[in-house]
């Protein structure tokens, strides 16, 4: 196919193969013998758009279901199902793999996207990654409150039974929540929380609901009862309105992802959350580490003047922050001093989660974290996969990954 | 500094692009108006193939004398080579980083004999 690019000009490429295009991460992973290390991604993607045909069936409301699948057979795959999204991602096609998706061949048996995913982990030496979607990390947005339900259930039936038993365990995820709808929010924990694969559940935070309304806090329970986990995934919405005055993509994507997080682990911390669940594993990804500190010593300020504010609250908002999980990428590397502050803010041996985002534009290799100058031996392990393994009961590959678990404490219980 | 055969300088056309290997080294070689260029296939952030993305003209955004904008263009003068990864983009003509350009890809000599065109790495 061409890609096309400034006046015309095009470009043919044959085909994309995950395997070539990711060549130089197999090679940076050889040199630095990161098989022996077991790698947990906790932030990977697939483009679930692409089987709506293979999802919808399993939205359980017959007339939302024959509203959907019309839809999607009417506009081809996702239809507008989803809210969709003003955005360059691939900036005009310099990221190749977004236009030549499509190209990429894959063989009979294996989920397509179990199969495309299994070659960028190899590529990347990653032992294990939590799937999220694509397209439905804007399903907050969505004006139906019972579609958000249909379609986060019928993805949560379709991952769980189709697409994580396909993938040789390699696979997990943290089931996308229908926030919308509190009830349906604890119907999903007891209805897929026993799961294979299931290690918890996130909450999209493109939307304005207030995560700490006494609606949520027999989901959180369910949750914490179940010995999982929660996380709150980021992402863009350029039509939010603070955000309509910005005219270029990396402003939206630069300040929406940390805008969201910001915004809802403001709530989850002033409000006591840590205190209500203090045994459920909090994460918060995709929005990069830099707003970490700014938030840390904004709450830690405020708090310090207006704690009859915040009643519930024991330790300064950074303590309960440092309790927290962070998924590294996208990490802010410009500045090395700062983030070599951002570590020791969060405590990073203990509370800070590799993720690649893969294959999101802008995802990060384990490189970022097995290069760092300033970073422990231990820390990097726990970093790139020990401390998820401990969270996620993930067992190690092979016998130096399990000798290294061991080493730096990390053999899950 | 070894020579390492390339191919048939007739064999290239302007915009042309190929992928050398010497040794354990990827070389990506470029010709532009008629001048070879050739550059370390390895980008400056995180190992991705930098020479084997899409080319494209830098683009400018020219201000008025009242310094309003008149909003982006293409340049007529400056091509740049993008990392397919991340999109990190570097000049053809230097081989510099343009988002910072203390930044460069190592640069090879190419050196053409008779119809033969070869990169010293």
């Amino acid at each position: 196919m061409d890609l096309v690019s400034d006046r015309g000009r095009r470009i043919t490429v044959d085909e994309l193969n995950t395997t070539q295009l990711l060549s130089h991460a197999r090679k940076e992973a050889n040199k630095r013998k990161l098989d022996d290390v077991l790698i947990v991604d906790v932030d990977a993607h697939h483009y679930e758009n692409e089987h709506m045909q293979e999802i919808l069936p399993f939205m359980p409301n017959d007339v939302q279901r024959q509203l959907a699948m019309a839809s999607t057979a009417r506009r081809g795959p996702g239809g507008s199902l989803v809210p969709g999204q003003v955005g360059y991602q691939d900036m005009g096609g310099r990221v190749t793999r977004y236009p030549l998706r499509g190209s990429e061949k894959t063989g009979e048996g294996k989920i397509r996207d179990v199969q495309l995913g299994h070659r960028w982990m190899d590529a990347m030496s990653v032992d294990y990654s939590c799937l999220f979607p694509t397209g439905m990390l804007a399903i907050g947005l969505h004006p139906q409150k019972e579609m958000e339900v249909e379609l986060t259930w019928a993805y949560n039936r379709w991952l769980t039974e189709k697409v994580l038993p396909d993938s040789d365990g390699r696979f997990y995820s943290m089931l996308n929540l229908p926030f919308q709808d509190p009830d349906a929010c604890l119907r999903m924990v007891e209805e897929f929380g026993h799961r294979k694969g299931v290690t918890g559940f996130m909450v999209t935070t493109v939307r304005h609901l207030g995560v700490h309304d006494n609606a949520y806090m027999k989901t959180y329970r369910a949750i914490e009862e179940r010995g999982l986990s929660l996380a709150f995934h980021s992402g863009v919405n350029w039509g939010e309105t603070v955000f309509r005055g910005l005219n270029r993509f990396i402003s939206v994507h630069a300040l929406g992802f940390s805008f969201y997080n910001i915004l809802h682990c403001t709530n989850w911390v002033i409000n006591g959350m840590g205190e209500r669940f203090p045994k459920m594993p909090v994460m918060w990804i995709e929005a990069g580490l830099a707003w970490v500190p700014f938030l840390m010593q904004r709450l830690d300020h405020e708090y310090m003047l207006r704690s009859s504010e915040c009643p519930l609250l024991k330790k300064k908002p950074s303590d309960y922050m440092r309790d927290m999980y962070y998924s590294s990428q996208p990490m802010e590397v410009q500045d090395m001093g700062a983030l070599e502050t951002t570590f020791r803010m969060i405590n990073a041996e203990t509370q800070l989660l590799w993720s690649s985002d893969y294959p999101h534009w802008d995802f990060d290799l384990p490189t970022v974290i097995w290069d760092l100058p300033f970073v422990s031996e231990k820390a990097k392990h726990n970093i790139l996969g020990g401390t998820a393994a401990r969270l996620f009961k993930l067992p190690p590959r092979n016998e130096k990954q399990k000798a290294n678990l061991a080493k730096f404490g990390n053999v899950a219980a | 500094m070894k020579e390492q055969f390339v191919g048939k300088a007739a064999e290239f056309k302007d915009g042309d692009r190929r992928i050398v290997f010497a040794g354990e080294v990827e070389i990506g070689l470029f010709k532009d108006n008629g001048q070879f260029y050739a550059y370390s296939n390895t980008c400056l952030h995180q190992f991705g193939p930098a020479c084997e993305g899409l080319i494209i003209a830098k683009v400018d955004e020219p201000l008025n004398a009242d310094k309003t904008s008149r909003g982006m263009q293409f340049s007529e003068t400056e091509l740049h080579f993008v990392c397919p990864w991340h999109g990190y983009e570097y000049d053809l003509r230097t081989g510099e980083c343009v988002a910072d350009r203390r930044m460069r890809l190592r640069k090879y000599d190419v050196v053409q004999k008779g119809d033969e065109l070869y990169v010293l790495a």
